[in-house]
Formats: structure tokens, sequence, C-alpha cells
């Protein structure tokens, strides 16, 4: 069960998304990566506007293949997330409203998504070829010379996502893995975040 | 003496790559419609149910299954009696990688000067080349373009001989588990075990290139991926970590004689987008 969002996203849209919820954009989203993002602090370091209207954005981690002729853009799935994670809360500060990425986040992003009411969708990674089925329009709006990590501006229809992180402190990834975690079957191995001292024979 | 000219080399590596990109193997496809029956998370379900469609998508339409196109990783098996001519092999490989990126419409992701400037490349070069020479006179090449979210992951460590089994399985849960959703589960898994440093690293990428889930023909190395891969899935990361049954779909073991100071580990990690292709000259 799928919640069709029609962007830019809405302060209500925002409160009312929870980790675990499917959801299909359907508007404008921005592409960035490593280099765009180095580009765009630096920019707001030395107090210069940013390429893009950040207020309300939704910004997608991707580097796409070049595209054939005639295709609006090549295979187009996430990158990882967490490289980018130094710069998202500064980008929140300034009105980013939304990343879209794979993996898990940091604290401090997390923190971010709190205090700015903000969300962390992934988008399942690997499947290039299918998202790229749902962006009708790709455009490079700046930083050209950066080739597949060139800011570009998409026009997606359904595109589909999930809610890892929602703007209460809810984590996808961690409420997964203590769902179907069995420590009993672990052996001596300790998990990560787990009490070494705890039986592994006495479940989570 | 039999000869293998430059030319065809060049051309069968552009199109094996080529290939690779949109063609998933059909074992790698099997095992994940194994774990879509078998996936107990409804999420997970629907996560895999996405990946084969794209396989799927990929194969029909020619877009890459992936948009990280990776490395260019070239596993070459260079018989005694082969003899290469027209120029040099490296070339060759190099000429066939930036032909089979450019006409694949493949993603150039080769920077030089890692540690500074960090420019691309423009056309996926350098390969990274694994020669290997062998009785015969053919030529056999294996390409396996490698992402980076899985290849970050690798690990390596010389753990104590006292550490023993107990030691590597506790070191690949690690692994595994502290690299969560970067690597894209469900996962193939490449452990290598003994050598020296860089071999042990060599054996893991090497079991990369094994059909999903075959085992180690050893006996004992054949218990240790059954143990290994039994604990990995009770991880409960599951497909793209959202939680789940399947986090592995296979792990391979490669070992070697080591040190009797070190027991070396290496894990190297392979994304559900398993790509690998092979063909004889």
């Amino acid at each position: 069960m799928s919640k069709e969002i029609r962007l830019p996203l809405t302060e209500e849209t925002i409160a009312g998304l929870r980790a675990g919820d499917h959801v299909r954009l359907t508007g404008v989203i921005y592409t960035a990566r490593d280099a765009a993002h180095k580009r765009m602090i630096e920019a707001l370091d030395r107090g210069e506007p940013l390429p893009i209207d950040i207020k309300g954005a939704v910004i997608y981690y991707v580097g796409p293949t070049p595209e054939r002729p005639g295709r609006v853009i090549g295979a187009a799935g996430p990158t990882t997330s967490m490289r980018l994670n130094p710069y998202t809360a500064r980008l929140m500060a300034q009105g980013l409203k939304a990343t879209i990425g794979k993996g898990g986040r940091s604290d401090e992003v997390k923190e971010a998504l709190k205090k700015y009411r903000g969300i962390y969708f992934i988008a399942v990674g690997g499947t290039g070829a299918l998202l790229s089925k749902r962006i009708r329009k790709a455009d490079v709006v700046a930083y050209e010379d950066l080739g597949t990590e060139a800011i570009r501006r998409l026009e997606v229809e359904c595109f589909p996502v999930i809610v890892a992180n929602d703007m209460y402190g809810n984590d996808l990834l961690e409420l997964g893995k203590a769902k179907y975690q069995r420590r009993e079957a672990l052996g001596s191995y300790v998990p990560v975040g787990a009490d070494p001292d705890a039986p592994n024979g006495g479940g989570l | 003496m039999r000869e293998i000219h430059t030319d065809q080399i060049s051309n069968k590596v552009a199109e094996l790559f080529i290939d690779a990109a949109h063609n998933l193997p059909e074992d790698v496809v099997a095992a994940l419609k194994r774990a879509r029956d078998s996936e107990e998370s409804p999420l997970g379900r629907q996560i895999l149910e996405e990946i084969l469609e794209n396989a799927k998508t990929a194969r029909e339409e020619m877009i890459p299954l992936c948009q990280d196109t990776g490395t260019s990783v070239v596993f070459v098996e260079l018989g005694q009696e082969a003899h290469i001519v027209g120029g040099d092999l490296t070339e060759a490989v190099n000429r066939g990688v930036a032909k089979g990126y450019t006409e694949g419409f493949l993603r150039k992701s080769m920077v030089e000067r890692p540690f500074s400037a960090r420019k691309n490349t423009g056309d996926n070069t350098p390969a990274v080349i694994h020669l290997e020479l062998v009785p015969g006179d053919k030529m056999k090449i294996t390409v396996l373009p490698k992402g980076g979210g899985c290849e970050n992951m690798s690990r390596l460590a010389i753990l104590l001989p006292g550490q023993g089994r107990e030691g590597v399985v506790d070191f690949v849960l690690r692994a595994v588990e502290e690299a969560s959703g970067n690597p894209c589960p469900p996962l193939i898994l490449g452990v290598g075990i003994g050598g020296t440093a860089e071999h042990c690293m060599s054996l893991a990428k090497k079991a990369l290139t094994r059909k999903v889930g075959d085992p180690n023909p050893d006996p004992e190395a054949a218990d240790l991926e059954r143990e290994l891969f039994q604990k990995v899935n009770a991880l409960g990361l599951g497909p793209q970590a959202v939680g789940g049954t399947n986090t592995a779909l296979a792990v391979h073991v490669e070992t070697f004689p080591t040190h009797i100071t070190a027991l070396p580990v290496a894990v190297n990690i392979q994304c559900h987008s398993a790509r690998l292709k092979s063909a004889e000259l």
C-alpha cells in the first residue's frame, strides 16, 4: 500500500510519514552527491547563494549512467548516503526537507530530521533500470563540469521510495534488524550495540 | 603455440562488460527468486520483487542494472602455450574497457590521483587485472564490474592463530553487520582465509567468481560456508537492511596455507547486482 505524494512536501505531509511507509513521489527533485555537496557548502561558507532553490527541496543522491539517444536518463539508482552525512544538517538548516539514498544515516542527520522536521527516504539500491523509468525529464542545472555528479533537476512520476527515518526519530533499519535478528543463532558473536554480558540464548 | 591477437582481446573485453552491465547471471536470478519466495519480511519481499523486475527491465530495454557500472575488474587465465600478438596485453584490456564503457553507455567512475586532484580518467580505465598462467593454449577472460557500495565495505585483518574458526566467524559477522545497508543486501560474501595480506584479499575477490552457492570442494571449508551462511542470515539485516531473513544469497570461502604466526582473513562483499561474464579466446 503506497502513499502517493505530490511534491513539494508540505509540513503536514512530513508530519504524517512514519519509518517503513512506502511512498511514490511525483514532482521535482534535485540530484547531488559528494562533489556537488562540497561545492554547495563552500558557497554557504562564502555567503554566496546556492545554485538551486533549497527551501522545501528534495535531494536524490545519484550519479546516473549516460543516457542512450532518445532517452531521458540512464540507470539512476541511489548511492550510499553515509558519505553525504557531513553536509546534510547544514543544508536542512537552509530549508532542505528530504533526501533520498540508500543505507543508514548518522546520529547527527537523525537529529537534524527532528530539529528541522524532515525525512530520509531510501530507494532500492541496484534497481537503476527500474527507477530510470520513473524519471520523465532530466536537466543539468548546476556544476555541469562534474558530469555524472552534476546537479540535475528531475521531474519524477510515481517514484518509489521507503521512509527510512521520519521526523519523530523512528529508524526503519534499526527497527527491522531488532525484529528479525535471532541472537540465539549467532553463537558467541556479540551483535552491534548488544550487551556483551547478556547470554545469546536470552533473545534481544 | 596458438596465437591470440590483442584486437580479439579488446573486442571481447568490450563485449563482456556491456553484457555484464545489462544481464544478471542466471544463477544470481535463481538465488534472488529463492530469497523472495522464502523472505519473511513483507517489505523485504517487495524489495526482492523490485530487484527481479529490475533485472528483467535491464535485459529487455538495455538499461544498466545499476548506475554504478563499477571498477573494471578483469581475470585473465592465460594458457602457457598461448602467444599474444599485436601488442601489450594490459593495453589491450584497457582499450576494451574504454570501448565497452563508451559504446555501452556505461558510467565512467575511475579517477586518477586518488589522494589529490581525483580527476576522472574519462573512459573507466585502468582496469584492475588479475593475471594467472594456466596449462593449455586458450585465454579465459572473466569480467567482474565491481560497484563502490559493496567494494568499500571490504575488510582485512590478521588474526592471531589462537583466534581460530570462532575468530574468523566473528570477524565476518561484524563486517557484514557494520556494513548494514551500504553494500545493498542481499549479498554474496567472498571470504579469504590464509596467505599473506594481499593474497588473502585476492582470495576473497576470487571467491566471487564462483557460481552462487557452489560449495568449496574441501569439506571443512564447505562446513564453514554453511555456518557463516546461517549466521549472516540470523543477523536479520534483510534486503536493503530494512529487516528480513535474507541477508546473504551465498557465502564462498577460499583458503590458502599461511604463516605460523598468522590467521589472515578478508571479506569482499558482492551486492545483489552480481555482474559477472566470461568467455574463452
